[in-house]
């Protein structure tokens, strides 16, 4: 059974009297432990793909099941609850919260769990060093290089054992060889088992990928 | 890292504007304190003044009489069916409900009698409540101790040519001059003061006094309503009340208390006002962290939490100092504003309290709207802002 099967999922728009279809029926099936690369041109809709796969953004048809569950049949708070169990997020602009060192950023989403304080900075220490950034666990995120940015954006990201790691253009704002370095690390994840789902324009990240999906004017053309 | 550390950290990192947040509500907080402190003090100082005043309720006997005086001068009066007020029934005075209320109640016998060859009136009283009620007495001599002690006032001493210490004869007993009264400018001036039960037996009238001043002041007290109930208790005598020195002052200091609560009204307004503007500033300068918040599997409900409870530290930093601050104000402002010099400020941990929980609300419930917006913030914001 696939881990994550995406159906027949439309997103509309409003825009004043305009309609804008940001997704016109995408069907995608993910099986566990993939890693693939959406790609598209600006406006081609991946980040509104990964908005919707990652239960940030209703689509207006279609569904979205992941590991067995149907994301937007979730009631009420259940959808957040799943995003905080399931999901780990890296933002191209790591979305690092500037007042918190690394490793409180790394510990914030399990800042809602019921664990132990020791326990949250194990868990939190454990990612860091994963990434690479053992020894900078109390700098903030205005002393790191944007490189170690990412890897920190990572950390949080996996420091919740998430199914499934969605990663919206992580090397968009990053040189070519600390980007490499990133994919590097994000395919080191994969290898151990992490299901990666990347948004991305640049083609060289494709060869990290299992699988490359790309969109264009919200429609997957290359299955 | 909690919910909490995450409001902490953000508080830390937003110094300028969480220092103008606090200012806001402290300087509302502050007015408050110092007005309400201001009035209570006020008050206060103005109800010792009025015990000081004496009496404010006099209890006489049920009379037809006309009083026969004008400016001073008394050509007697015209009495028919004259009652008199049994010094036992006084009792009843201490049992009406706003008993609490009462200060002194100081009974008096009134008589003419003979000394060597003027004619003199006799007042007897009892001169512990008398001496309480009448603080503004000025006895030269002593204070009169035993039943044969008499004090004279200033008239009588220079008529009668007695001096504290000397010997008075009334009706062939003999009495000891205790002190002499400074001239007060009124009809004490003229008489002469014997202890309640000695006048009484001098006069011929055991157990029965002629009146009564009862001392019952304090800042809203219900002067008519007590006046009503002694009437009550004693059916036969004449209760009236002497209301307006109390009254204007009362009304003045109750003008003065709604234009506190009306300026602390504005200012407690100007106050959430403040509030409300930069939690909202912060939750919209805050919305892509809030998104990543939210993407990141938080719950409205824990978005609430976090703005809250920002709120709620700094209104409680606010209420300390603002009740801090407040109680400075009122003491500096205290002695500008009071009567006397001597006004106390009046310390009270119910204001401290009071001051505290009022900007603990006021902080939470100006930053609900701001909270609530942050709670419903989409979360795609924070891919959006990519």
């Amino acid at each position: 059974m696939a881990l994550i099967q995406i159906s027949n999922v439309k997103k509309h728009y409003t825009s004043g009297n305009d309609v804008v279809e940001a997704l016109r029926g995408v069907d995608i099936t993910i099986e566990a432990g993939e890693f693939i690369t959406i790609m598209g041109q600006s406006g081609s809709g991946k980040s509104t793909l990964l908005s919707v796969l990652g239960g940030m953004n209703h689509p207006t048809t279609g569904e979205v099941e992941m590991a067995g569950v149907k994301l937007y049949q979730l009631p009420g708070e259940k959808l957040a609850d799943f995003r905080a169990q399931n999901l780990g997020f890296v933002f191209q602009s790591f979305h690092l919260i500037p007042y918190l060192t690394a490793i409180e950023n790394v510990m914030l989403p399990l800042a809602i769990v019921k664990m132990g304080t020791a326990a949250k900075k194990s868990a939190a220490r454990q990612a860091l060093e994963r990434v690479g950034l053992g020894a900078k666990l109390e700098r903030l995120p205005n002393q790191l290089s944007g490189g170690e940015q990412e890897r920190v954006a990572i950390a949080r990201a996996i420091v919740n054992n998430p199914h499934i790691l969605l990663a919206d253009e992580p090397t968009g704002n990053l040189d070519s060889k600390t980007s490499d370095e990133v994919m590097a690390l994000l395919r080191e994840l994969n290898a151990a088992g992490q299901t990666v789902v990347m948004v991305t324009h640049n083609p060289d990240n494709g060869r990290y990928a299992d699988r490359t999906i790309t969109l264009r004017d919200g429609m997957v053309v290359e299955p | 890292m909690k919910l909490h550390n995450i409001s902490i950290n953000n508080l830390k990192r937003r110094k300028a504007k969480m220092a103008f947040l606090t200012i806001g509500l402290m300087v509302g907080i502050a007015t408050i304190v110092t007005l309400v402190t201001l009035t209570r003090s006020m008050s206060s100082d103005i109800e010792r003044k009025m015990d000081e005043f004496g009496a404010n309720i006099l209890v006489t006997p049920q009379s037809n009489g006309l009083a026969m005086n004008y400016g001073g001068i008394s050509l007697g009066g015209v009495t028919f069916d004259q009652r008199e007020i049994l010094e036992s029934d006084l009792a009843k005075i201490k049992t009406i409900s706003n008993h609490k209320n009462i200060s002194a109640v100081a009974p008096k016998v009134l008589g003419g009698v003979k000394i060597g060859t003027h004619d003199v009136l006799l007042v007897g009283v009892n001169f512990e409540s008398e001496l309480k009620m009448k603080q503004w007495w000025k006895v030269f001599g002593h204070e009169p101790k035993s039943e044969q002690d008499l004090l004279l006032g200033s008239e009588a001493s220079r008529v009668l040519n007695v001096s504290p210490g000397e010997s008075l004869i009334i009706k062939g007993e003999t009495f000891t001059v205790a002190g002499v009264l400074d001239q007060t400018g009124s009809q004490d001036d003229a008489l002469v003061f014997a202890s309640l039960g000695k006048a009484q037996k001098l006069l011929g009238k055991e157990g029965k006094i002629t009146l009564a001043e009862v001392a019952a002041l304090c800042s809203g007290c219900p002067i008519g309503d007590m006046v009503t109930q002694i009437a009550e208790k004693l059916p036969d005598a004449k209760v009236s009340a002497i209301q307006q020195v109390v009254e204007g002052r009362l009304k003045a200091l109750n003008q003065f208390k709604r234009f506190s609560y009306a300026m602390a009204g504005v200012v407690v307004f100007i106050g959430s006002l403040i509030v409300f503007v930069t939690m909202m500033g912060s939750v919209n300068e805050r919305t892509t962290e809030i998104g990543v918040f939210r993407a990141i599997g938080f719950r409205k409900s824990h978005i609430m939490r976090i703005i809250l409870l920002e709120a709620a530290l700094v209104s409680l930093l606010a209420g300390f100092l603002g009740y801090v601050a407040g109680m400075g104000g009122a003491k500096l402002a205290l002695p500008f504003m009071a009567e006397s010099k001597n006004a106390h400020l009046i310390w009270d941990t119910a204001i401290a309290f009071g001051s505290i929980g009022l900007a603990l609300t006021l902080g939470l419930l100006a930053s609900l709207y701001p909270a609530l917006h942050a709670s419903k913030m989409d979360p795609t914001e924070a891919l959006r802002a990519l």
